[in-house]
């Protein structure tokens, strides 16, 4: 066979005694064997993209998303220029450490930690701010000392020049805002100080970063939503997840419609630790975490609330007591109430439903740990629930219900039409939409838009696997909701979680709460801008 | 493997078709990779497990060094699939795929206790589809099908002549 006669040849080639060959067209064909292989599965390649992108770019051009691309909110030259804002931190826990991170000012111990495992140059990379942090206010030693070393740390480039502005510990809010050398607070308190805090910042003039919920009472928002409108500072409340880029694209697939009409809109909470559940006095051996009489001014902890004996408990795990919270709801449900407030625009609710009960963590709370709320919206013919789990950490997402579609927004965007959409039915028949797996996705970081392809992509888009935060890189979003607010003092705009947001937050949490306390539905009377 | 053995025509066709075949599979795959949007080798590294996990966190914490891998990966693929189909260099090709084929597959064997949340192609058991295309790699490098359809022969019979 020829076959074998060439092999012979070759194989010849191969050994020391070579024999003499023709350079025979047969073997110079066959030395090109490898081309056609080549150009047939070029052929393919061109092929298998072809019908992939037609499929993709339907989809994409008959819903219109053809131009939704947003860039990655980056550098603004606007925070650079001037004098460093002078910022005070209130209240320096576990929360005041990631705002102090945002603005630029970080503990040499995580330094020296970021340094082993190679995420520092991610927060190197951060925006500087050109702001100082020049006090801090904490009633207990070991913290307010903790946030000196922090506001101390220049190892930020640009913090540099802010580090050089004198660093001073304040005993007392009131002490802060007296001081005529602070431009700005961050109210990082446990949530009882949050309003009494922010009234007498903006009194002081002085501009109001305060972490939700905004207000305790109906008393307190109202008075705290008077004084800051009649004054001249801006006031952003801390829900820095908006500042992702999947949510002013989620933002975009709203305003077009992809959805349809929304009458639904789920929000959850699903955790199943003690951590979860607020039991946090307790180090990692099960021993009471530091702090005495001695080092924390427990008098002024306490504030305006009824007096109890010092509690370690108390101190650390605050949030398990209506004395100084409003349990999952202004710690949890706040956020996902500005997430859907910050989309649809939903404002206060007419009515609210909330049940639940203390099941699992039967300690010595007065929070639920398993919580509905029902908010209704019949002008906008809607309804949006909070489901809340402390015993359970099954996933579910935030998901926004529409007729045509249903969206769940997380950290990435997964849409999938509707069985029984009308405007879509036309593609499904047709087999263009596939109802049981996302019809669009967009990944963090990549801030494109994809229709959905192959499999791997589904599968990656289903479990929000899409970890390609490569390009752009990682940033903060409590960075950007910072950014926003100094940009904003800055410049006059309105940062977007401002005290309009606010006060529809605080009264959509008060009603909730007010719910679950009295055991009753509330409702808001618009005219008489009261819970009723 | 004695240069002066011959073999049959059926066998150096089947190992022909191998190398073709698992050329063209080296191929698309980076083809692939080079026009996914945003592709990165950071999924299929931060899932890694046993001996190599170490190594895969230590590319993956570093943003250079992972765009650095995602670029090797891509065109070392290309190359690889080229070089095997042509039958260039494929010799080489066929043990420096071997090893990439191997570092995959001790990234994520499938060994007992080893959960991944990616789903797998089929079910396996301490061997996987990577593993034998390592192995069938390794058999392409040590018998002669680059002597046959493709261009080093070619340039082996041109030396050849020239002798």
């Amino acid at each position: 066979m020829a076959i074998s006669k060439d092999n012979k040849k070759s194989s010849a080639a191969n050994t020391d005694q070579p024999k003499k060959s023709n350079q025979s067209r047969r073997s110079v064909l066959k030395a090109l064997a490898g081309i056609p292989v080549l150009g047939i599965l070029g052929w393919e390649v061109v092929k298998s993209n072809a019908a992939a992108n037609t499929r993709k770019n339907r989809v994409i051009r008959e819903l219109g998303l053809e131009n939704l691309e947003i860039p990655l909110p980056l550098s603004n030259p606007v925070a650079n220029t001037g004098d460093p804002l002078r910022v005070g931190i209130i209240g320096f826990g576990s929360r005041a450490n990631d705002l102090a991170k945002g603005l630029g000012f970080m503990h040499p111990d995580e330094v020296e930690a970021r340094k082993q495992d190679n995420t520092l140059e991610d927060w190197l990379q951060q925006d500087n701010l050109n702001v100082a942090v020049v006090g801090i206010c904490d009633v207990f030693d070991l913290h307010a000392e903790r946030g000196l070393v922090i506001a101390r740390n220049d190892v930020r480039q640009g913090g540099e020049k802010a580090g050089k502005l004198p660093v001073k510990r304040y005993m007392s809010y009131q002490e802060m805002l007296a001081d005529k050398d602070i431009d700005a607070v961050v109210i990082a308190t446990p949530d009882h100080h949050h309003a009494p805090i922010s009234i007498a910042a903006a009194r002081a003039g002085k501009h109001v970063y305060c972490e939700k919920s905004p207000a305790l009472s109906e008393k307190e928002l109202n008075e705290l939503y008077t004084t800051v409108k009649d004054s001249k500072i801006v006031y952003q409340l801390g829900h820095q997840i908006t500042q992702n880029v999947v949510f002013q694209q989620a933002k975009e697939i709203v305003k077009r419609d992809i959805l349809g009409k929304i009458t639904l809109v789920e929000t959850t909470t699903n955790r199943n630790t003690a951590e979860g559940a607020w039991i946090r006095h307790l180090d990692a051996n099960g021993n009471p975490k530091p702090g005495d009489e001695k080092s924390i001014d427990w008098k002024q902890w306490l504030g305006s609330r009824p007096y109890v004996p010092f509690s370690i408990d108390r101190y650390y795990s605050w949030t398990k007591w209506f004395d100084y919270d409003m349990g999952m709801i202004g710690q949890l449900f706040t956020h996902e109430f500005d997430a859907v407030n910050q989309l649809l625009r939903i404002g206060i609710p007419k009515a609210v439903v909330s049940s639940g009960g203390i099941y699992y963590w039967k300690d010595n709370r007065d929070m639920p740990d398993i919580l509905h709320c029902v908010f209704e919206y019949p002008e906008r013919e809607l309804t949006l629930i909070y489901s809340a789990s402390l015993a359970s950490s099954r996933d579910r997402g935030r998901v926004f219900m529409g007729h045509d579609a249903s969206m769940e927004l997380g950290e990435s965007i997964s849409i999938n039409a509707d069985y029984n959409s009308t405007r879509y039915k036309k593609q499904i028949d047709e087999g263009i939409i596939d109802t049981s797996v996302p019809m669009i996705a967009i990944q963090p970081g990549s801030g494109k838009v994809d229709a959905v392809t192959t499999a791997t992509q589904k599968y990656y888009a289903s479990r929000g696997l899409t970890t390609t935060n490569i390009n752009g890189r990682q940033v903060d979003v409590t960075h950007l909701h910072l950014k926003q607010w100094i940009d904003c003092i800055r410049t006059g705009g309105t940062p977007t979680a401002n005290i309009e947001r606010a006060f529809e937050e605080g009264i959509a949490c008060l009603m909730a709460h007010t719910s679950y306390v009295e055991k009753r539905r509330v409702e808001w009377d618009p005219v008489k801008k009261k819970i009723v | 493997m004695k240069d002066n053995k011959l073999y049959s025509s059926l066998q150096i066709t089947t190992l022909v078709i191998l190398r073709l075949l698992v050329g063209w599979h080296l191929l698309y795959e980076g083809i692939s990779k080079l026009i996914t949007p945003d592709w990165s080798s950071f999924g299929f590294l931060s899932e890694s497990k046993w001996i190599l996990s170490g190594f895969a966190n230590w590319i993956i914490s570093n943003p250079g060094v992972l765009n650095a891998v995602d670029f090797l990966n891509t065109w070392g693929l290309i190359a690889l699939g080229v070089a095997l189909i042509l039958g260039i260099f494929s010799r080489f090709a066929a043990f420096a795929g071997a090893l990439l084929l191997l570092m995959y597959f001790l990234n994520n064997p499938p060994l007992i206790g080893l959960e991944y949340s990616m789903p797998t192609e089929g079910n396996n058991l301490v061997v996987n589809k990577t593993l034998i295309e390592a192995m069938a790699l390794f058999v392409l490098a040590v018998f002669p099908a680059h002597r046959v359809f493709g261009l080093e022969s070619l340039f082996s019979n041109t030396n050849l002549k020239k002798k």
